[in-house]
């Protein structure tokens, strides 16, 4: 039976299924226009998904095009299934996050875990083995009766799958905020490493050669996980649990290890990992991008489940399954390399040089499509967008100051914002292939390239606070941070990924927050040298019409040309002396100590001065390279007070500060949330040197006090002791997990 | 010093494994796939940590049935000395050259950090580099880790000399603080009668290099090269 014979047969498609599916009326009349005839009920699901938010980036597109995403270390920007960049001797990092929001919402556990085992697929695609992994995190309130069932569910899915793998999870960063109580973010990044020159890519070049479907059986779970992931929550979301995939880490682990040694011979043109949208998008744009055609024969592929339709089967999100070109004559190596690991194998196609897709089932043409249609078809849209209302500037004098400094310290240390995650991370395998030269906790974590010295620093970072405030000045500080929290450890940092989270761009306000966000980074990145790679677009992350604060995840790398001299947050000596580098202005806008201990959130975020930025992270790499230093921290959330708390928590030692100069309300020098600072420890006898190299940089520097004793001293306030502030530091999160 | 590492589908540490072997024996070790039933003369075999056949079942339940540990089980019978590290000495236990059974940690949460451990003899191929009573600080990563043996095994196992190692604090008591996943009387690993299998929690190829923050767990690799060299 033709396909157009199907279509008439079939039960009659109407807008009313198009709608249900996703695709607005005017979409519709462009399928319709595209197709030249109705489609058969295969056809619109395969439409609605490739043209989903998720798959085609319809809202996204025209502001992406703003990122910088070339440089010379850049071998792969985006448009693969992740981005590469040069690590010099012949190899290369291949990374890139995503985000699996919606569905760790509905199902916390199964959702955060094919999160992890997504992002991981879409990096050993391209030849690259899996060295580390990291999350970004954001939770709703504590007090809301779902953020523990939440927190627990997404650590120990993201822990199961990661630990089963083998892949280090090194580090991430966790929120909590009422905004996001109803849409929580899961953002996952994985980094591998491959020989640059056996990077894999998903262009299906050449005409019949073999497609062939490894891994995972196919289920009936997953199914419009993809127009889910376009869509806004409402009071029935609960019902979409069957949308959500389910995960075995340990096929994916047999997956890895089989592709990677199919890799090692000469038998794969193109692959890539089925993902959102299953097999559907993974023919479409594996074909689209090889300019070739591609004839898909759905009775050869392996179900779990007996009846699949071809709807269902061309839907499914199952987890653990990769699509390949073969190179012809390859079939049989390949069969007993993925015989050998005991997965599923088959030939479940050819390409064509007819630049259709055409889907046959049961004897019947189920879909009939042209390829340009779905890929490139798709509506672009530039949706009306209004600014975000910029904050005032708050003056450092007019913000309550509080009694005593320390205390304020304590009370900061001990909340939901900066308290210990350590209940998380030792949730995660931190440890495993043995080259974790620097654990979680502290700037970025450092993973060594194994069977060298070098290492690769990794960070993930932003500040919804002030993104919601000013998303310009937001997804700039982002960047920034990213690029700082690698500096901090000694790298040079190389490139990002990102996840950009929003809520719905149909709305002007959150349009608005997406263009102002994507403007920002694109200055910083250019600023920074710092480009964009690989990413995902999360759209929708609202319920009942309230959004998430926009949330623009950055995730970076950097590289440390030896790991003898990475820096570490943990103060080494007592006697050694404490400085401060960067310029301090007292800046209490969108403080956490506003939002800690004033329990108010406003005024517009720190400014973020780019060029000051570089010249202080320049400034503190080289006297990291130099050995001047023995520890170093940035200044971030919490400001200098917490910055040098933490490097105190992380060495065992105390620190005794030198009393405070100037006018500037103590409270604002302590807990202001300037940009571009760090806090360094140094030998006295190196102090002179650091001292003429700040000034040739023309970077401000302070003396800021000596390492010494097991307290926090302070002049004029009762000392902090070390074991005291540690105890409410560690203790908050276990707790809140124990007893709410 | 040859060495055997047995790769199950699923193992993860096996690589860990293999470069911990090759820095104190200066050769790389075979590895052995789970469906050969062959194992090349070894002068010690290592099961490897890792998740085999994903642990859906009790951990290490299918390992232990696999074709490869019937030679394991043979070797370790005739004598040569096998290591088997946390999933390894789950396998160990399920495979019954060890006793007892690795239970889900009290916590019922994974753990990944480093533990101290006291090193309770020294007499063994496995520990000559140590002193008897030292404090090491090995990490462990696991989630089926709490030992658990009847009181009358326990009392065979301590009464034989056979506790390897205890989670202990700084100062080598044996306290149930120092305790982190709840394991009977703190026995963190365990040797056969003859002391010539060990199988224990946590992990001495994680901290065998002063880059990877500790060198207490070459220590043991030194150990078995000097003995079996």
């Amino acid at each position: 039976m033709n396909v157009a014979a199907r279509a008439a047969k079939a039960e009659r498609i109407t807008p009313q299924t198009a709608a249900e599916h996703g695709l607005s009326a005017d979409e519709y009349k462009l399928l319709l226009g595209a197709l030249g005839r109705d489609p058969t009920l295969t056809e619109l699901g395969i439409f609605s998904v490739m043209w989903s938010e998720h798959c085609s980036y319809k809202s996204s597109k025209v502001w992406l095009r703003k990122l910088p995403t070339e440089g010379p270390q850049v071998i792969q920007g985006p448009g693969e299934n992740a981005g590469v960049v040069d690590l010099g001797d012949g190899q290369a990092a291949v990374f890139k996050m995503e985000s699996h929001n919606h569905p760790s919402y509905i199902e916390p556990y199964q959702g955060a875990a094919t999160g992890v085992g997504g992002i991981m697929r879409d990096v050993f695609t391209m030849g690259a083995r899996p060295i580390a992994n990291m999350n970004a995190l954001r939770f709703g309130a504590p007090n809301h009766p779902k953020t523990r069932h939440l927190v627990a569910g997404v650590v120990s899915g993201i822990g199961d799958y990661g630990n089963c793998m083998g892949v280090p999870t090194v580090g991430g960063e966790t929120n909590f905020d009422p905004r996001y109580n109803d849409n929580i973010l899961v953002n996952a990044m994985c980094v591998g490493l491959v020989d640059s020159g056996r990077i894999f890519k998903s262009a299906a070049k050449g005409i019949g050669h073999p497609v062939v479907y490894v891994g995972s059986k196919t289920g009936r779970d997953g199914i419009h996980g993809a127009t889910m992931a376009s869509a806004e929550f409402d009071d029935a979301s609960e019902e979409k649990r069957p949308t959500v995939q389910v995960g075995d880490p340990f096929t994916e682990k047999l997956l890895l290890e089989a592709c990677l040694e199919l890799m090692a011979e000469d038998a794969i043109v193109a692959i890539q990992d089925m993902g959102a949208a299953g097999l559907t998008s993974s023919s479409v744009e594996m074909a689209d991008k090889g300019g070739v055609g591609i004839d898909l024969e759905l009775d050869r592929v392996p179900t779990r489940e007996d009846g699949m339709t071809a709807y269902e089967m061309m839907l499914s999100e199952s987890q653990e399954r990769m699509l390949m070109i073969l190179k012809p004559g390859s079939e049989r190596t390949a069969e007993r390399v993925f015989r050998k690991w005991e997965l599923d194998f088959s030939i479940i196609g050819y390409t064509t040089d007819t630049g259709r897709l055409v889907v046959r089932h049961r004897g019947a043409v189920e879909a009939d499509i042209p390829l340009a249609a779905l890929a490139h078809a798709a509506p672009v849209y530039e949706r009306p967008w209004t600014k975000t209302e910029p904050q005032p500037v708050v003056a450092p004098e007019t913000v309550p100051a509080p009694d005593r400094q320390l205390a304020a310290l304590g009370y900061l240390m001990s909340s939901p914002a900066l308290a210990s995650r350590r209940w998380i991370w030792e949730q995660y395998d931190h440890m495993v292939m043995a080259d974790t030269v620097q654990r979680p906790g502290g700037d970025a974590a450092v993973v060594r390239v194994h069977g060298t010295d070098k290492g690769l620093a990794i960070s993930c970072d932003v500040t919804p606070r002030y993104c919601a405030a000013d998303p310009h000045q937001g997804a700039k500080q982002a960047v920034a941070e990213c690029w700082r929290n690698l500096t901090a450890v000694g790298a040079d940092p190389l490139a990002i990924t990102d996840c950009m989270n929003f809520g719905n761009p149909e709305r002007p306000e959150i349009m608005g927050e997406f263009a102002a966000a994507v403007e920002g980074m694109a200055e910083a990145c250019a600023a920074l040298s710092f480009p964009v790679v690989s990413g995902n677009v999360s759209l929708y992350n609202e319920t009942n019409g309230v959004a998430i604060p926009p949330t623009p995840a950055i995730g970076g790398i950097g590289l440390i040309p030896d790991v003898a001299m990475m820096a570490t947050i943990a103060l080494k000596r007592p006697g050694d002396v404490l400085m401060l580098l960067g310029e301090e202005t007292g800046h209490l806008g969108q403080s956490l100590y506003l939002q800690a201990m004033l329990n108010r959130t406003f005024g517009a975020p720190p400014p973020v001065d780019l060029d000051a930025e570089r010249r202080t992270g320049d400034s503190v790499r080289g006297l990291i390279r130099a050995g001047a230093v023995s520890a170093v921290h940035d200044v971030s959330d919490g400001g200098l007070l917490v910055a040098i708390a933490e490097m105190a928590l992380a060495g065992g030692h105390g620190v005794v500060l030198d009393a405070l100069r100037g006018p500037r309300p103590a409270h604002a020098t302590w807990f202001g949330e300037d940009q571009g600072r760090y806090v360094i420890a140094a030998a006295p006898d190196k102090a002179d040197a650091i001292h003429k190299a700040a000034a040739a940089a023309k970077v401000p520097l302070r003396l800021l006090g000596r390492v010494g004793g097991d307290a926090i001293v302070l002049d004029g306030e009762p000392p902090l002791p070390l074991a005291t502030l540690k105890a409410a530091h560690e203790g908050w999160l276990p707790h809140f997990m124990a007893h709410g | 010093m040859k060495a055997s590492v047995i790769v199950f589908p699923g193992s993860n540490c096996d690589r860990d494994a293999a470069v911990a072997l090759q820095a104190a024996t200066g050769r790389a070790p075979a590895m052995v796939w789970h469906g050969d039933s062959e194992i090349p003369a070894s002068d010690l075999i290592v099961l490897p940590g890792g998740f085999s056949y994903g642990d859906y079942l009790r951990s290490g339940a299918m390992a232990a049935h696999s074709p490869v540990m019937r030679e394991v089980v043979a070797r370790a019978k005739a004598g040569t000395p096998v290591l088997g590290i946390c999933n390894g000495f789950q396998v160990l236990t399920e495979a019954g050259l060890l006793p007892g059974v690795l239970m889900r940690n009290a916590t019922l949460k994974f753990i990944c950090r480093d533990v101290l451990l006291r090193v309770e003899r020294n007499d063994t191929a496995f520990t000559r580099h140590y002193a008897r009573g030292e404090v090491v600080r090995f990490p462990i990563a696991h989630k089926d880790g709490s030992y658990f043996a009847d009181e009358a095994t326990l009392d065979r196992l301590e009464g034989e000399g056979r506790v390897a190692f205890r989670y202990c604090s700084a100062d080598g008591a044996i306290a149930a603080s120092a305790n982190p996943n709840g394991s009977r009387r703190n026995i963190a690993g365990i040797y056969n009668e003859r002391r010539t299998v060990l199988g224990l929690m946590p992990h001495p190829e994680r901290l065998a290099e002063a880059t990877l923050s500790g060198t207490d767990g070459a220590k043991m690799f030194l150990s078995l090269v000097e003995t079996l060299h």
